[in-house]
């Protein structure tokens, strides 16, 4: 392990807002009211301590309104505590808005080395970059035109590329990163990622449980502004599912937990061998079915079912549902199964666990999430590849 | 000290906003930059005939200069005001304008006060040398006295920066500060003898009376009074002027850093 200080150090931040009353932001009112602005305080930061090594990926979880942003923004500085200190060690980068500052009026380059003066870049250091950023926003073709004509894809990916261009030693990331298309996230993940490598320290807000395991080292998880726990990115998001969302009425079964509003109850989810059995044992290239068996108290339109499948380390494997696969029941009412028919099970040998949900026709509303209700070993089978790695492609070799 | 140091390392960035500033400001406008210069232009027209045709204001002819024109007697002393002007009614909106920024980004931000500032200056700039182009025409040739005018320049510029550094952050807090200072602007224009010669005041209360001495308390009188000198008469203003006015320069500038720093802490959640 080096020796270097901590990248960020963070000792009993408490931040506190004003709710005012009445918005009377006028010198007219201040009269009227015959002094100061009438309004409560709230603390969005709590006593807030914690530290990022440098070279990490530390994730800050809550539940919005949790304080997550703001405390953000005051690594970024935008935001002044109240109490408490922090200390960031390097050159700060803040994604917290993408193409903010950018100039309706002014053409793509004039706004790159705006922008990029903003965030710290100098004249020369633009220029020297300034064709990399362009080619990674894809605006070979429309940088000299006003800002102001390009769509907001465009504009975010302009954004993203000057502000990931920055080379900062701390880079703060605000959920920015779910906006562009498909492919333009793809790329902007990748680049996160090289970052990563390249050492750089990153913190990034999010409620997204998959972001904080797949990218983090550690994590924060705030609640109402107050540290609710702190450690390994896994264990922090562990224990951020397991208290946020728990529905207590519902953890009747199973080992996990489980959430939801209960018009549907997902009550057993089963892994079936070959010969249509419970098993909780199955072999690489074995023919499975992945059995939910729903109770629905009343009549539900087209509900979705999904599965997601991980090792028990948190790594997704895969997470199929029936909306994507577009097998679609018009409703459900009373008891029943759903079953996912696997030709071949093309997992390695490993422990595996199984979630489980059913949700509404938009995924938005959950009505039974199990966090792992299953879990299963899969044993050596065929292909039998044993060096180590989820899943096999079932490929076949050839030398000629 | 480390703020400013952290200022003068961002150096890049004021002049990129400076720019932003001056460019947003008449793109896509069919006169583009002329316009800056119709405003003054007109200003000057309107106050020439209404004060100088019709009411018959005539300033003494330059000493030692023997110029006689009321117009260019009262551009010497709008251009400077206008600065004034220009520089606090920006200064009003350059936070709330630049919500944007100030939420989303940080940089100190006394750099967009700056800027705004800036980019007056520039226009200030400008508006001075096509007014000692159109001097040098009729027989003022300002050139010799362009040390001492950079000189007043400098001076104005630090008191519009220490200002504008109390005006903006307090516009945030109170968002119809903006309308106060138009309508301040207006009393101080006339406050000050600009359409009007000095002489009109002095003629009614002399030199050391204490009428006088408080009119002349107004740092705009003096600045007044010394780009005329130096422009329209063609010699050097009192050194006593100078003096007065460095010393109030100095003192808004600290008061203006000192309230900056003071009500910049909830910028970003007053925007």
């Amino acid at each position: 392990m080096s020796e270097s200080p901590p990248a960020i150090e963070v000792h009993n931040v408490s931040k506190r807002f004003r709710l005012y009353h009445e918005r009377n932001q006028s010198l007219k009112a201040a009269v009227m009211r015959g002094g100061r602005a009438r309004y409560e305080e709230f603390w969005a930061l709590d006593d807030v301590s914690f530290q990022v090594e440098a070279g990490t990926t530390f994730g800050l979880v809550g539940e919005n309104g949790s304080g997550k942003s703001t405390m953000l923004k005051c690594l970024a500085r935008i935001l002044r505590p109240n109490k408490g200190s922090i200390d960031v060690r390097g050159k700060v980068s803040a994604l917290l808005e993408l193409g903010a500052g950018f100039h309706a009026e002014l053409s793509g380059r004039e706004n790159v080395f705006l922008n990029g003066s903003i965030l710290g870049l100098s004249k020369r250091e633009l220029t020297a970059r300034f064709d990399d950023i362009v080619a990674f926003a894809g605006l070979e073709r429309f940088i000299d035109m006003p800002v102001k004509n390009y769509s907001s894809g465009m504009y975010v990916r302009l954004g993203f590329s000057v502000a990931i261009n920055v080379d900062p030693d701390v880079l703060l990331i605000d959920e920015v990163l779910a906006v562009g298309d498909e492919q333009f996230q793809r790329r902007c993940l990748e680049r996160v990622a090289d970052l990563r490598e390249q050492g750089k320290t990153i913190v990034v807000v999010t409620h997204s449980l998959n972001t904080v395991r797949s990218l983090c080292d550690d994590a924060v998880w705030l609640d109402h502004g107050k540290v609710q726990a702190a450690g390994r990115a896994g264990e922090v998001a562990d224990e951020y599912l397991g208290q946020v969302h728990v529905d207590h009425e519902a953890a009747d079964a199973g080992e996990g937990t489980r959430w939801g509003s209960g018009q549907v109850r997902l009550t057993r989810v089963e892994l079936l061998g070959a010969d249509g059995e419970p098993a909780d044992q199955v072999h690489t290239g074995d023919k499975v079915s992945f059995r939910l068996h729903y109770d629905a108290r009343e009549p539900v339109p087209r509900p979705v079912f999904g599965l997601g499948v991980s090792t028990v380390e948190g790594i997704q494997v895969t997470s199929p549902n029936t909306r994507e696969a577009q097998v679609v029941a018009d409703h459900i009412s009373g008891t029943g199964t759903v079953d996912l028919e696997v030709e071949r099970l093309l997992l390695l040998p490993g422990t595996y666990a199984v979630s489980a949900a059913c949700t509404d026709e938009t995924i938005t509303h959950t009505f039974d999430h199990r966090h792992r209700a299953l879990h299963f070993d899969v044993k050596p089978g065929i292909p039998h590849e044993t060096f180590g790695g989820l899943v096999s492609f079932d490929g076949r070799w050839r030398i000629d | 000290m480390t703020k400013l140091h952290e200022i003068t390392s961002r150096r890049e960035l004021f002049v990129n906003l400076t720019l932003r500033e001056l460019r947003g400001k008449y793109k896509r406008s069919a006169l583009g930059w002329a316009w800056s210069l119709l405003n003054p232009l007109t200003t000057m027209a309107i106050y020439s005939f209404v004060f100088g045709y019709f009411l018959k204001v005539t300033p003494d002819p330059g000493d030692p200069s023997e110029l006689k024109s009321f117009a260019f007697y009262l551009i010497c002393g709008l251009i400077p005001f206008n600065f004034v002007s220009n520089a606090l009614n920006g200064a009003a909106v350059t936070l709330t304008g630049n919500a944007n920024l100030v939420n989303k980004t940080y940089f100190p931000r006394e750099i967009l006060v700056g800027a705004n500032t800036g980019s007056w200056l520039v226009q200030f700039f400008i508006e001075l040398g096509l007014l000692s182009v159109a001097l040098v025409f009729v027989g003022n040739v300002v050139l010799v006295w362009l040390p001492l005018i950079l000189l007043m320049v400098a001076i104005e510029t630090v008191f519009v920066l220490g200002l504008a550094l109390m005006l903006a952050p307090a516009a945030v807090y109170f968002r119809d500060l903006q309308h106060l200072i138009v309508l301040v602007m207006q009393v101080w224009f006339f406050s000050a003898p600009i359409v009007y010669p000095i002489s009109y005041v002095t003629d009614r209360f002399p030199v050391g009376s204490w009428q006088y001495t408080l009119y002349s308390l107004n740092p705009m009188v003096r600045f007044v009074g010394a780009y005329r000198d130096l422009m329209y008469n063609l010699r050097a203003p009192s050194f006593g002027d100078v003096a007065y006015l460095m010393v109030v320069a100095a003192a808004v500038m600290v008061a203006g850093a000192w309230v900056f720093g003071r009500l910049e802490g909830r910028l970003a959640e007053e925007l």
